[in-house]
């Protein structure tokens, strides 16, 4: 096991909820239940500092399980600790209805609106009406002041995208032993993309805090499994991708035995569904696919405050509402992409340092980020957001 | 799994003493040696072909179906038969999950 020396008091500065939980950031999120609304929602973001919103397809002519985690997903967008209040934008007909996505919101405490397209008399009317409400909330959370909190009460979000061969060797097991550290001191981290696990399951089932959990560790492994094997194609087609094959990596086992890397150490809590907040602190694995959009916004859904993200091909990820920390697994990258990437962790493969350091490193910069220092994903306004679909339209 | 620190003049990375391939560190060109470790001894072996920065290279010799092992697990089945120095990769290895193309009614 690594052991990371501490270099500060595993304090953060943070943003203190009703619910007794703690963001990181403090937006004012206008949350469109339906691609309809989406436009008008990106228009109050124009017109009032200090909000942010999402476009997406969804919210409409869904049915069960499908509508339940599209829904789960609006609401922990909203839920997300790191968002001070939410005004929710519905046309009206659609079939996730805002007032139902508010109403579960509304048991945050934080402050929630709900704002109708077609009740209000049409788009502008919609978008002056959002407008007006999240000004004053804007203006209400710039009020707030961040305090001291602990390194416990966060919940890292841990993923690998436009992954080579030296994310298992480097950045992977920096980011394993930075989840190690967070554990320690009585934090959560996640794990996620089961696709990227297919063929490393036996590794973490064995670390499973009983057999729930790893009967349960099995069983999403099976089903991703499945869902390729039952349209008839090789997983290969579509992962590893184009660039993670010219990056080296030659197999989908190849890339989860270096993907479960991420994970440290540390006993397997819990296996949740996507976009669901974790129950128990530690490690907790979030079934997600692979698509890195998909998996980032189901943990920001799951309560994620801060998200590391390791990179060998680089890539802009960011999230509307979560800081996304990006790691380059090899020096080349970091150089070409450091507009977009804010640590390096290529210097392991190198020999200049080792992955305690950088793990060390990666731990201060999680202190920072979370006091309110913006990663570049933030600078860049990268504001990305998509659903893990399981079922189809109608 | 993973050693904490690697030595600044080694080559190529090998993860588990039960792997054979070893991951390049720079890119070789056919005919260039490299380093890799193995059991604690360093070991020189040359490339057969010109393998870029962060692909795979054998380090043992593979027979066609055999198991290709990374990380001491198994990442993929050969298929065809690698030498000690080949380039490893999507050319000579297949993934053995989630292959619906093998499955009845898959598209081969």
């Amino acid at each position: 096991m690594i052991k990371l020396q501490l270099t500060n008091d595993n304090k953060f500065w943070g943003y203190r909820r009703p619910d007794g939980k703690v963001g990181v950031r403090n937006h004012v999120l206008i949350l469109p239940t339906i691609t309809c609304a989406t436009q008008a929602a990106k228009q109050i973001t124009e017109l009032v500092h200090g909000t942010v919103s999402f476009i997406h397809q969804h919210g409409c002519a869904q049915v069960g399980i499908d509508y339940e985690q599209t829904f789960r997903t609006y609401v922990g967008m909203g839920a997300n600790p790191n968002v001070y209040g939410v005004v929710v934008l519905g046309l009206g007909c659609e079939t996730h209805q805002a007032r139902s996505v508010a109403g579960e919101l509304a048991k945050t405490n934080k402050p929630v609106e709900v704002v109708s397209i077609q009740d209000h008399g049409g788009t502008l009317t919609a978008i002056a009406e959002g407008a007006k409400i999240a000004a004053r909330m804007v203006q209400e959370a710039s009020a707030q002041t961040r305090e001291l909190c602990d390194i416990s009460e966060l919940i890292i979000g841990t993923e690998c995208g436009g992954s080579d061969a030296c994310s298992g060797i480097s950045a992977n097991p920096a980011v394993g032993a930075v989840s190690d550290m967070i554990i320690e001191h009585g934090g959560t981290a996640i794990l996620a993309e089961t696709t990227e696990l297919i063929g490393a399951e036996h590794l973490l089932a064995e670390r499973a805090v009983d057999d729930r959990v790893a009967k349960k560790a099995y069983q999403v492994i099976k089903a991703m499994e499945n869902r390729s094997i039952q349209m008839g194609v090789d997983i290969r087609t579509g992962n590893p991708s184009p660039g993670n094959i010219r990056g080296g990596l030659s197999t989908l086992e190849e890339k989860s035995l270096g993907a479960a890397n991420k994970a440290g150490s540390k006993q397997l809590q819990e296996v949740i569904d996507y976009a669901e907040s974790p129950t128990k602190k530690g490690l907790v694995w979030m079934d997600t696919p692979g698509h890195d959009i998909e998996q980032l916004t189901g943990m920001v859904a799951g309560g994620a405050q801060v998200v590391l993200f390791t990179t060998g091909r680089g890539t802009p990820t960011g999230s509307p509402i979560a800081p996304v920390i990006k790691i380059s697994t090899n020096t080349g990258i970091y150089e070409k992409m450091s507009e977009n990437i804010d640590l390096n962790a290529g210097t392991i493969i190198e020999g200049k340092e080792s992955i305690e350091s950088v793990g060390t490193r990666i731990f201060e910069e999680i202190a920072k980020v979370s006091s309110g220092k913006l990663t570049k994903a933030e600078v860049l306004k990268q504001h990305d957001f998509g659903i893990w679909r399981i079922g189809p339209t109608f | 799994m993973s050693k904490s620190v690697y030595e600044q003049d080694i080559t190529s990375i090998v993860m588990s003493d039960n792997d054979n391939v070893a991951t390049l560190l720079k890119g070789l060109e056919a005919g260039e040696s490299f380093l890799y470790v193995l059991n604690g001894q360093k070991e020189v072996l040359t490339a057969k072909q010109s393998i870029p920065f962060g692909h795979k290279i054998s380090i043992k010799s593979i027979q066609r179906s055999e198991m290709v092992v990374k990380y001491g697990e198994v990442i993929g089945a050969a298929t065809a038969d690698i030498e000690p120095g080949e380039h490893v990769h999507v050319h000579n290895i297949e993934g053995i999950r989630g292959r619906g193309d093998k499955a009845e009614g898959g598209q081969k």
